[in-house]
């Protein structure tokens, strides 16, 4: 299969909003469930050990003309919860039997009340993750958080989730994980025969598709990747951080590229890549994914730091590893974590001589040329800086 | 007394002496060798605090203080210069402001470095971001307090274990260590006691917002009454005398059935009821109270009063189990239960203080308040049949206060409520 097919099938599930695939997939056999949950991180593994598909939703992007959600929020309200509202109230969400909200922000915080209110009928539920990361402290409160949640979706798939289960799922995602590193280390080595666009879709496709089936979509990408045979330009090769909640349009991914700049690592979809290592697939299943959530997750900017030396350095590290020339802070409009966080990030940059520039953005942002400028003359200044060093 | 001097009872001079005293306290501390702590308002651990004898900064208060003297605006201007973005919150970007003009107290004095950041991290997801950005310029320890949020609509064992664990093996110890003294649980259990006793006072004053006439204004005047509770005094012998005299004061008013008193004297008229959602703005904190006594608004009862602690819903600090009831404490404050929740009180609100609905001051600044306010307002018309009206300000940014919009809007609103009764009357 050529790269064309692959991400055509992924940019088809992408733009689906009646969420085709997860619907037929539910029908496929009786007592099969479907598990939407939020922005940035929840353990997919307890839903999918449930017999149950987790769908991620990502709000509505710019496809989604909201008409009844922007009557739940004030102006200054970023526009992922009104489009989520939207999915809900047209009833594009209707075949969702749980909604997970996990610890991002207090928008979707108070979103998770609001599904209670509106749609008391579906299993909801705000997933809370610690903050405080010692094993004895954080760890023993997210392990009773687990089984707190293994009993809900127990409750709503009718069935009681083994650790046997549980072991099988972490199997199946641990492979994903590896297949998504995969991908990020094939377009650090050639990014030019993987675009950011492409990679993008990708990775969304790992929303709606069963962990295994993504796997090997992520893999097929790769192989035929490989052999296709594609220009390089003379782009500069930078990060994108920011996007890790409301997506940026996908028009929005392409101008970054257009605009001269190979995308080289991002936190779009942090979900395929918030656990770093192997979860043991040995001993208590919950106690495992506790330990890697404490130990082995992403820095971002929905959690706590707790020491000043080691705040940014996993962004400062990510620009290493995938030898980009600079950052592209791409938040978008109101949001806490990512706004908040920015000043600090810019200062740990500025330290370690990386330039950087920053931009807001909103899921359904239409004008590109004033970003696709921004983003070009942000690659011309790392040309013209890089030759004069 | 001249018509323009604003009326002022005892319990506020004693407050803002309290006040005056805590500036200077802190002003001092490198004279005096003792050690300063910032934390916030809500899911405060003030008792604890003193039991190491530590003073208590609260940067949310410096920038209320900041804005009720209109020096807000600028701070937030130098804030946004610094590359702090003009969505986010303004408490913030206000403390930012006010490190960089040199962090001067009310008092004139320049506040000295925080000994240590206490980051009591209840109900606001900012208040995470806020310390990381303050230890960036003060290099100083910084202690988390992750408080769970009540997803579900109650506390869980497993939420109350988390809290006391991280008090036992975080913040006590790093008290210790950045005060020099050991924990001493027996004072802090003193502190605690006091600390019941000033909260039975503010419940029965907060609870007189149910009579006719209110002898209280619940949101403006109540501003006055959270104060100590909510601020460094909570636990201190001063906050119980405060509330003592509080408490004497609301007990003539309602002997005569007086209203609250308004910086202009005594309210007289009281048309309308309400309820308030969300926090004052500060900068035009006047300008927006005259708005509602003018028209013979009185608020009788108000959720921003129940930020730094839901004490009318039954909750006192219970020195018998000391570090558990900080934990529900901090567990149970406002803007850290979930909606269903909030909805629930703001419903009982308007049944039991017979209000005429719910005005929601919607903040800008604030999602932890802000999101899903619409809602809010819809659900508690649907289940009261109380109209819902909505103003958007901001707590201590200027530029966000349209003092010709808010007023329309009040007034439109005072005119549906006539209606609504008019309605109700024809209907009978």
């Amino acid at each position: 299969m050529s790269t064309a097919e692959i991400v055509s099938r992924a940019q088809q599930l992408f733009e689906d909003l009646n969420f085709t695939y997860a619907r037929e997939w539910k029908a496929a056999a009786p007592g099969r469930k479907v598990v939407g949950f939020m922005p940035v991180y929840v353990p997919r593994e307890m839903i999918w050990a449930a017999g149950a598909l987790p769908l991620g939703i990502f709000g509505g992007g710019d496809e989604l003309e909201v008409i009844h959600g922007d009557a739940y929020y004030q102006s200054y309200i970023c526009r992922i919860p009104r489009s989520t509202i939207e999915l809900g109230v047209s009833n594009r969400l209707d075949f969702v039997d749980g909604m997970l909200f996990p610890f991002v922000c207090d928008v979707i915080r108070n979103l998770s009340g609001i599904w209670k209110i509106m749609f008391p009928n579906v299993y909801s539920k705000f997933f809370d993750t610690p903050q405080n990361y010692q094993s004895s402290i954080g760890g023993n409160y997210y392990v009773q958080e687990l089984h707190e949640l293994r009993e809900g979706l127990e409750k709503m798939a009718g069935r009681k989730i083994t650790d046997d289960d549980l072991r099988r799922s972490i199997a199946d995602y641990n492979e994903n994980r590896k297949a998504v590193r995969e991908v990020y280390d094939f377009r650090i080595e050639q990014p030019w025969k993987a675009p950011a666009w492409e990679v993008y879709l990708l990775m969304r496709a790992g929303m709606v598709l069963p962990p295994d089936e993504h796997t090997k979509m992520l893999r097929d990408y790769v192989a035929a990747a490989r052999d296709e045979d594609r220009p390089i330009r003379d782009n500069c090769r930078i990060v994108v951080t920011g996007s890790f909640c409301e997506q940026p349009p996908l028009n929005l991914v392409k101008s970054i590229e257009m605009a001269g700049c190979y995308v080289v690592d991002d936190d779009y979809m942090l979900v395929n890549r918030w656990l770093m290592t192997d979860v043991p697939t040995e001993g208590d299943p919950l106690v495992n994914l506790s330990e890697a959530f404490i130990k082995h997750s992403v820095e971002t900017a929905c959690k706590y730091v707790d020491k000043e030396e080691v705040k940014g350095q996993f962004l400062v590290e990510s620009v290493r590893r995938s030898k980009a020339e600079g950052v592209i802070f791409a938040a978008p409009s109101f949001c806490d974590p990512a706004l908040l966080d920015r000043p600090m990030l810019q200062h740990r940059l500025t330290e370690n001589n990386i330039p950087f520039i920053a931009f807001k953005y909103a899921e359904n942002s239409g004008q590109m040329q004033p970003i696709r400028e921004q983003a070009g003359t942000f690659a011309d200044s790392i040309k013209l800086w890089s030759e004069q060093q | 007394m001249s018509a323009k001097e604003t009326v002022k009872e005892p319990s506020m001079l004693k407050q803002k002496e309290m006040i005056a005293r805590n500036y200077d306290a802190i002003t001092s501390a490198k004279e005096t060798g003792r050690k300063v702590s910032s934390t916030f308002v809500p899911g405060n651990l003030n008792e604890l605090v003193m039991s190491f004898g530590i003073l208590n900064n609260l940067p949310e208060i410096n920038a209320i203080q900041n804005g009720m003297r209109k020096a807000s605006g600028p701070m937030i201007m130098d804030a946004e210069k610094r590359g702090h973005s003009e969505d986010v919150c303004t408490y913030v970007k206000a403390d930012i402001g006010m490190m960089a003009r040199g962090n001067i107290a009310p008092n004139g004095k320049p506040m000295p470095d925080p000994d240590v950041l206490l980051l009591s991290y209840t109900g606001c997801f900012t208040f995470m971001k806020w310390f990381e950005l303050l230890r960036e310029e003060y290099k100083c320890p910084t202690l988390m307090l992750h408080v769970p949020y009540e997803g579900d609509g109650h506390m869980t064992k497993n939420m109350v274990d988390y809290v006391v664990k991280q008090l036992k093996e975080v913040i006590i110890p790093g008290l210790e260590e950045v005060s020099g003294v050991k924990f001493d649980i027996d004072r802090l259990r003193e502190y605690m006691r006091n600390s019941a006793k000033a909260e039975d006072d503010l419940v029965w004053v907060l609870e007189t917002g149910k009579l006719k006439p209110s002898p209280i204004d619940a949101y403006f005047g109540g501003v006055y009454y959270i104060g100590p509770m909510f601020t460094a005094f909570r636990g201190t012998e001063d906050a119980v005398e405060y509330y003592k005299l509080l408490r004497k004061e609301i007990q003539y008013r309602v002997d005569n059935k007086l209203g609250p008193i308004t910086p202009d004297g005594e309210m007289k008229d009281q048309k309308y009821r309400l309820v308030v959602e969300g926090p004052p703005n500060w900068t035009h904190f006047r300008e927006f109270w005259k708005m509602f006594y003018d028209e013979g608004a009185v608020v009788v009862a108000s959720t921003y009063t129940k930020v730094g602690g839901t004490y009318d819903q039954g909750f006192r600090h219970d020195e018998t189990r000391p570090l558990e009831s900080l934990a529900e404490y901090c567990l149970s404050c406002y803007t850290n239960r979930n909606l269903p929740d909030r909805i629930g009180m703001m419903e009982r609100y308007i049944n039991e203080y017979e209000a005429d609905g719910l005005l929601t001051n919607s903040i800008k600044s604030c999602n932890s308040f802000s999101a899903g306010q619409l809602l809010m307002m819809r659900e508690i018309e649907r289940r009261t049949g109380k109209p819902g009206a909505f103003i958007e300000t901001d707590l201590v940014d200027p530029r966000y206060f349209s003092a010709a919009n808010v007023k329309n809007r009040l007034e439109s609103y005072f005119q549906m409520i006539d209606q609504k009764r008019k309605g109700a009357k024809s209907a009978a």
